[in-house]
């Protein structure tokens, strides 16, 4: 066993931070949009870092270096990941869903042609897509989707609508699930199409996040027509493509570095700060909660180091990866309560109060970290995962 | 980075537990709770030929030189299985403070003896305030014609029943350092003067009040330097916190294991509990308990292993893990339901552990100020 980095590894750890400390833009520091809380503002902003990223070979660094990758080793993946969230990057959830999910299944089912145009795309920043899975009645129960696609003459051409489509008010293409064959079962008429957004028949209706901002989108489909070249890997067979890519490098190393980040920033809060006269460092309830936040976020962070462990042994994990997001997802909301116990009614204000402590970061948290154990698989699913798949307890 | 057991220390693991799934049913551990002395002499002596007891000792004392790592790997295994006696304040409070502190004629006559299973060691630090600061260590050690003698009331001492020799940590010097003045002494467990009484717990272990009424003893049975004894103490609570920590990951991957056979096996409703979703959660919660623990015990025995600063690691680790075995096992007690409310039913041997493991070496808000300092605040 050995818990630390190389000396290779703690020199690719310098070269990244330093990188990120001359290109992160100030303007993007002053701005301090924490997650799902972009503007357009940021979002430009956000979208040339990337590209940024992308000459570097570090926006999918795990891609073969013909399509723009850098050959990166999962240790040095897992540190860069690390340096970015820790860092405030301006990078966010759609890149990862893009990078880590997207193309990885491109890789797997995709053509040559689908292959050279869109991973070198995603790899370079130029692309942005977002993901068409969710609808109104299939959220947790994603295999009961009823958007459909009907195979005429070269095109296919799709009906139905699709809900909490991160960023698609911003994304050139969809990466979206429909259904090939009604008449099969649920799971399989199920294909994988690749959507340009500008496509006629496709209208986008903001959903206007708990954060007051426009993050999610319903994405309405009225015969679309999209060519036969765009179905990513074999008809009706999506759903265990999409499956398999679920399983794609979710190591939410990024999820505890930035939760890392805030618990810092707390710990400096209240050696700074004096109440009645004495230094809130000081307090033991105080104490007491920073320590266990600390516990907590260690745990997070070697649930997350382990999955990279796993992929550099060429072993695929898959309920590891549950538990990781399970587990970080609820350190976070613990962190966000705990901020908020801190602070007290300074915790309450939003960041254009001159009161405001921290950039208002531990409100902005307490309503951000609502989405974490939501998304991409609610914390029940993964728990259902974790239980069937890790430990063999019976469907039925 | 490698969080994996090399192949060697897969051995180790291996041949641990299918000795103990052979040597040590849970008849003879129940059969020992029970005993005065519980201890099995024929399980003792088996588990000195197979170098359990030398394993982290240097060849030159009778040991085969294996790393604090190593030893976490055969106490998670002894977890597991719950082997009753005095292996841990042997070898861990006993065996690796003479490593740490002993001079070499000590370690010569001590260590080599550990290794063959001839000898029994304890640890007396504790006193009524059953708490692990150097404020509450009273007993007194007064030097007199090259002899001290220690007068003071030693509490929660594990195994000091069959003891053959007991650290013991005294006041030398009354000073407003509190930290400064204290010794750890050798003392001969069958010496005049020393009352010991087995006190009745709720895990059965063998926790004894130890009394030492102007019990003599040579300085030559000074461990270190007198009156720098307590870095000596705090180096051993470190290790012993993430020792028990090893303990408890195992006992507590046995009580998960114990419960998901069960959740698979049990049916109700004409369906195994197991496929329930209520059933299935309380299990995802308790693996994630027990991989996190893992993780965390292992990353604090590498840096002892590697001699790196381990006090936030140790501390995060003790917090953590006796938290999460606490959880794990009382999750497990709602799986079995009625059954696991009986003596039959094994898994109250792991709750009782759960309990005192927690406890032992400083608690949960105990290693928590420790974290809280070691970060500064």
């Amino acid at each position: 066993m050995d818990f630390g980095f190389s000396e290779d590894e703690e020199a690719f750890r310098r070269e990244v931070r330093q990188w990120l400390e001359q290109e992160t833009p100030q303007r993007w520091i002053e701005l301090d949009p924490g997650i799902w809380e972009e503007t357009e503002e940021s979002w430009a902003l956000a979208r040339e870092f990337r590209r940024k990223l992308g000459r570097k070979g570090w926006l999918a660094p795990a891609y073969p270096s013909e399509y723009g990758g850098s050959g990166l080793t999962h240790m040095k993946r897992l540190i860069l990941a690390e340096e970015l969230a820790y860092g405030r990057s301006p990078i966010s959830i759609e890149t990862e869903i893009m990078v880590n999910w997207v193309g990885p299944s491109i890789m797997l089912f995709g053509t040559e042609r689908q292959k050279k145009e869109y991973l070198t795309g995603i790899a370079s920043g130029d692309i942005i897509f977002c993901l068409g899975y969710s609808e109104p009645n299939a959220g947790s129960d994603l295999a009961s989707l009823q958007t459909r696609a009907t195979e005429v003459g070269d095109e296919y051409v799709i009906n139905g609508q699709k809900t909490w489509c991160s960023y698609g008010h911003l994304a050139d293409f969809c990466w979206l699930a429909a259904r090939t064959d009604a008449d099969a079962s649920r799971y399989e008429g199920i294909s994988i199409f690749i959507v340009p957004m500008k496509t006629t028949g496709i209208t986008v209706r903001p959903l206007i996040n708990i954060l007051n901002r426009h993050s999610f989108n319903e994405v309405f489909l009225d015969e679309v027509h999209v060519p036969k070249e765009n179905l990513v890997g074999q008809k009706n067979k999506g759903w265990y493509q999409l499956v398999i890519a679920l399983d794609f490098e979710r190591s939410s190393i990024g999820y505890a570095a930035g939760n890392q980040r805030i618990i810092e920033d707390l710990v400096k809060y209240v050696k700074d700060t004096t109440r009645n006269g004495e230094a809130l460092a000081s307090d033991p309830l105080i104490r007491n909660e920073l320590a266990q936040l600390v516990v907590e976020n260690e745990v997070a962070r070697m649930m997350a180091y382990r999955i990279a462990w796993m992929f550099s042994k060429g072993l695929h994990p898959s309920y590891e990866s549950s538990m990781s997001m399970v587990f970080v997802s609820e350190v976070m909301r613990r962190t966000a309560d705990a901020g908020m116990r801190i602070l007290g009614h300074y915790g309450e204000l939003d960041r254009d109060s001159k009161w405001a402590v921290m950039n208002a970061r531990i409100m902005r948290m307490c309503l951000s970290s609502l989405s974490i154990g939501v998304g991409g698989g609610s914390n029940e699913i993964q728990r259902n995962i974790i239980a069937m798949r890790g430990l063999g307890l019976p469907r039925k | 980075m490698d969080l994996g057991l090399s192949e060697e220390q897969e051995m180790l693991r291996k041949s641990a537990r299918d000795f103990l799934r052979r040597e040590c049913s849970k008849q003879l551990v129940r059969q020992l709770d029970e005993s005065d002395e519980g201890y099995s002499s024929e399980l003792w002596r088996r588990m000195a030929e197979l170098g359990w007891m030398g394993l982290v000792f240097p060849e030159k004392y009778g040991g085969s030189g294996h790393s604090f790592l190593d030893l976490a790997i055969l106490l998670e295994e002894m977890g597991y299985n719950i082997v009753p006696g005095p292996f841990f304040s042997t070898v861990v409070l006993g065996g690796l403070t003479i490593l740490a502190a002993g001079n070499e004629q000590q370690k010569m006559e001590f260590l080599p003896k550990i290794a063959r299973g001839e000898l029994i060691l304890c640890f007396a630090l504790t006193e009524p305030t059953a708490s692990y600061d150097a404020a509450s260590v009273k007993t007194t050690a007064i030097a007199r014609d090259g002899e001290y003698v220690i007068r003071g009331t030693k509490l929660f001492v594990l195994n000091a029943n069959v003891a053959d020799y007991i650290l013991c940590v005294a006041r030398t010097k009354e000073t407003k350092d509190l930290e400064d003045g204290i010794t750890v002494f050798l003392i001969d467990g069958r010496s005049p003067g020393v009352t010991c009484r087995l006190l009745k717990t709720l895990a059965r272990d063998k926790q004894c009040e130890v009394i030492f009424e102007n019990v003599t003893v040579s300085e030559k049975n000074i461990l270190g330097r007198k009156d720098k004894g307590w870095p000596i103490v705090k180096d051993i609570l470190q290790k012993a916190a993430v020792a028990k920590c090893a303990e408890m990951v195992g006992g507590a991957q046995a009580a998960l294991d114990m419960a998901v056979s069960y959740a698979r096996e049990r049916v109700q409703f004409g369906r195994p509990i197991g496929s329930f979703q209520a059933i299935q959660h309380y299990c995802a919660n308790m693996v994630m308990d027990v991989s996190g623990s893992r993780f965390m015990t292992y990353k604090a025995a590498w840096k002892v292993s590697e001699g790196l600063p381990s006090a936030l690691d140790a501390a995060i680790a003790k917090t953590w893990v006796g938290e999460a075995y606490g959880r794990v096992v009382l999750s497990a007690h709602q799986i079995f339901g009625a059954i696991g409310f009986t003596m039959d039913h094994d898994i109250h041997l792991y709750y009782r552990q759960a309990k005192a493991a927690e406890i032992v070496f400083g608690g949960a808000d105990f290693h928590r100020a420790v974290v809280a300092h070691e970060l500064g605040l």
